[in-house]
């Protein structure tokens, strides 16, 4: 009796090497501007070239600016290292011959976010990227992970990752969200719970009712955070979701797609697998998530007091000592006591489509708070723009305040011109409230697009309505 | 197979951060990702909490108002080859420099009660030992250190921290990863070696599974 990821395992499995580890097969493997450098230039010490090009897909999205309008291209970069980066991995693409979709293309985007959109993520494949987001990929049934530059350059050099086996761990969502809870919420409920490290060395599978009905989009939001509770892959079992979502975006024939569904309804975790670790949620309980601190595990309800060093235990006092005084948390006890001064939408977490309508929807015809200095909304890519504008969703939010951007990575992370400044305090829809990350002092709270959609409507969180 | 002598002992001084959690973002910050180099992070290490302010890739240590209330700055601490630290070191972002800044520092092993999984499989490939401990040895260490600055030596075979004349701790690690720190062994070097096996698989798959293989 097998678990997905079991079957994923052994359907890839190349060999065992005389270390025990073992050599699995690598279907798809992205690459983006700022992990990749290193093993390019590995590989050409080594004088060796990519073992299947077809199987690699690049784009720039750390280091693009989101104000680039049209006929942008990378020599335009104003800061002159992210310009280097950006630059090199276009060297890179055309010396290989790897496919790009460059900055000036129309299909650019967060390279979580277009692997799927563009019918290059499909069930049943292993995936890898220079890129702990990479779990994302998980969300259509697929065996995803990050890795780190060397790894990088292995799978361009030999097609295949030198890995051991990971556990097994069961995460099942039952029941009924109430209003305004999104897969944001659970996930970062979840968090909360297992904690950050509570995944580490588990491949987690997550199934049950929850996870049914919700969008490819929503489980992708689930599978991305996979890494904040230590997991470096995460994923849920194609069904018939899975199957729709892939035929809308597919560039495969009709024959071949056939026969590839056949084989993609056979991979399910087995009725009797036994799991290293299984977990039961009900869903029907959770209340919109905030983080107070500066790890994805310092999470509470909304509505929640924030934890103060009298109130934890002995081993987390220290920790939550330190996360209050850096997200300058003094006398404040709810989340609502705190003022916010930045929002964004976007990142590989909360960009797509689904994302955007659900904010849009919460600040159609409203105007965002006096002090709020700047909201943005970043869409994950040039097709989840083109999309969002065709139904009117960029005007909804420029006429409430928002800025409307162009795709990348934007606000999640330092890289690029969208940073906050030393102790500005920002409505996040990222994955990561790390000291620093979204540019240096800066405040993070993450929470789901209703939730930051509501607070730069209400200038703090609150009961979305 | 010969191995390499510096590889099988690490000595020296141990600096410590009590602090669980300690993410990639915080050994090295996004913004020196930008560099395309494999070396030269040693002056980033720990930059947020190293420094008083905001630093860019390039920027010279000595320009940098440095935070003296930290322990990397201080000797002698400011030479250690060995970092102590709590729970889900490396946890986050699976940035390959995190390791290289704590390389180019000159830290050889870092000893913690766990790691992050991306941060743990980096190490190897760069020549950093982390080390996992329980978390009671871990709070001895702590007391020791804590004291007086003090010097462990790391046998890296025998899988054994002297912690002083009378005292050390075995570790476990899977000797398939500190081989690759004690013979600087190289992975595409030896999985190259499978080639035949991978050529094999690859045509076994285009047949099964031929859409993996369709271009647009």
């Amino acid at each position: 009796m097998k678990t997905l990821y079991d079957k994923l395992w052994e359907e890839h499995h190349v060999t065992q090497l005389d270390s025990g580890e073992s050599l699995l097969y690598i279907d798809r493997h992205y690459l983006h501007e700022v992990t990749s450098p290193q093993a390019f230039e590995g590989l050409s010490k080594k004088n060796l070239k990519p073992w299947r090009l077809e199987a690699n897909i690049a784009t720039p999205d750390h280091n693009v600016p989101t104000t680039r309008g049209n006929d942008f291209n990378s020599d335009q970069i104003k800061d002159e290292i992210s310009k280097i980066q950006v630059v090199e991995l276009d060297k890179n693409c055309n010396t290989f011959g790897i496919k790009q979709f460059d900055i000036k293309s129309t299909k650019q985007g967060i390279v979580h976010v277009i692997g799927p959109e563009l019918g290059y993520t499909l069930p049943g494949m292993t995936i890898v990227c220079g890129d702990s987001h990479t779990s994302t990929h998980g969300a259509l049934g697929c065996l995803a992970m990050g890795i780190g530059t060397s790894e990088v350059e292995h799978v361009l050099a030999t097609q295949c990752l030198k890995v051991s086996k990971l556990k097994n761990m069961l995460v099942k969502f039952e029941g009924t969200p109430a209003e305004n809870v999104s897969s944001k919420d659970i996930v970062l409920y979840f968090i909360g719970l297992i904690g950050t490290a509570g995944g580490t060395g588990y491949a987690i599978e997550f199934a049950g009712s929850y996870i049914e009905e919700i969008s490819i989009e929503s489980r992708m939001t689930i599978c991305n955070m996979a890494i904040e509770a230590g997991a470096k892959v995460g994923l849920v079992a194609p069904d018939k979701t899975t199957i729709s979502y892939v035929r809308e975006k597919s560039f495969l024939d009709k024959e071949i797609l056939e026969k590839a569904e056949d084989y993609w309804t056979t991979l399910k975790t087995d009725e009797e697998a036994n799991f290293d670790n299984e977990i039961v949620i009900d869903v029907s309980k959770i209340k919109p998530q905030v983080t107070w601190g500066t790890s994805p595990e310092m999470v509470v309800n909304y509505d929640d007091e924030i934890p103060t060093p009298l109130n934890v235990s002995e081993d987390n006092k220290k920790n939550t000592e330190l996360a209050r005084k850096y997200m300058g948390i003094n006398n404040e006890s709810k989340l609502s006591d705190l003022t916010f001064d930045k929002v964004f939408i976007g990142s590989c977490t909360n960009s797509r489509i689904e994302d955007l309508r659900q904010a849009a929807e919460v600040v159609k015809g409203k105007t965002i708070a006096d002090n709020i200095i700047e909201a943005i909304v970043v869409p994950g890519s040039g097709m989840v723009k083109e999309q969002a504008e065709m139904e009117g969703l960029d005007e909804v939010f420029k006429e409430a305040g928002f800025i409307w951007r162009d795709p990348g990575c934007s606000m999640c992370l330092g890289m690029n011109p969208d940073q906050l400044k030393p102790y500005e305090r920002c409505a996040s829809t990222s994955n990561r409230n790390f000291e620093g990350r979204q540019g240096y002092l800066g405040r993070t709270h993450l929470m789901s697009p209703i939730m930051a959609a509501y607070t730069a409507i209400n200038g703090t969180v609150g009961e979305p309505s | 197979m010969k191995s390499n002598s510096e590889g099988l002992i690490i000595n020296g001084i141990v600096s410590y951060i009590d602090r669980d959690n300690i993410d990639t973002d915080q050994i090295i910050p996004t913004e020196y990702l930008k560099s395309i180099k494999k070396f030269g992070y040693e002056d980033y290490l720990f930059d947020g909490w190293r420094y008083k302010d905001d630093g860019k890739l390039g920027i010279r240590k000595e320009d940098r108002d440095i935070n003296e209330d930290f322990i990397l700055n201080n000797k002698p601490y400011n030479e250690s080859k060995i970092l102590l630290t709590r729970d889900n070191f490396g946890c986050g972002s699976s940035r390959e420099h995190a390791v290289w800044a704590l390389r180019d520092f000159g830290i050889k092993a870092v000893i913690a009660s766990s790691f992050g999984d991306i941060f743990y499989n980096n190490c190897f490939k760069n020549g950093v030992l982390p080390i996992k401990l329980e978390k009671d040895n871990i709070e001895r260490l702590f007391n020791l250190v804590k004291k007086e600055a003090v010097e462990f030596s790391i046998e890296l075979q025998q899988k054994i921290i002297f912690i002083n004349d009378k005292d050390k701790i075995n570790f476990k690690v899977d000797d398939h990863l500190i081989n690759r720190i004690i013979f600087g062994l190289d992975d595409v070097d030896i999985s190259l070696k499978e080639k035949d096996k991978i050529m094999h698989f690859e045509r076994n798959r285009i047949i099964s599974k031929p859409w993996i293989y369709a271009d647009e």
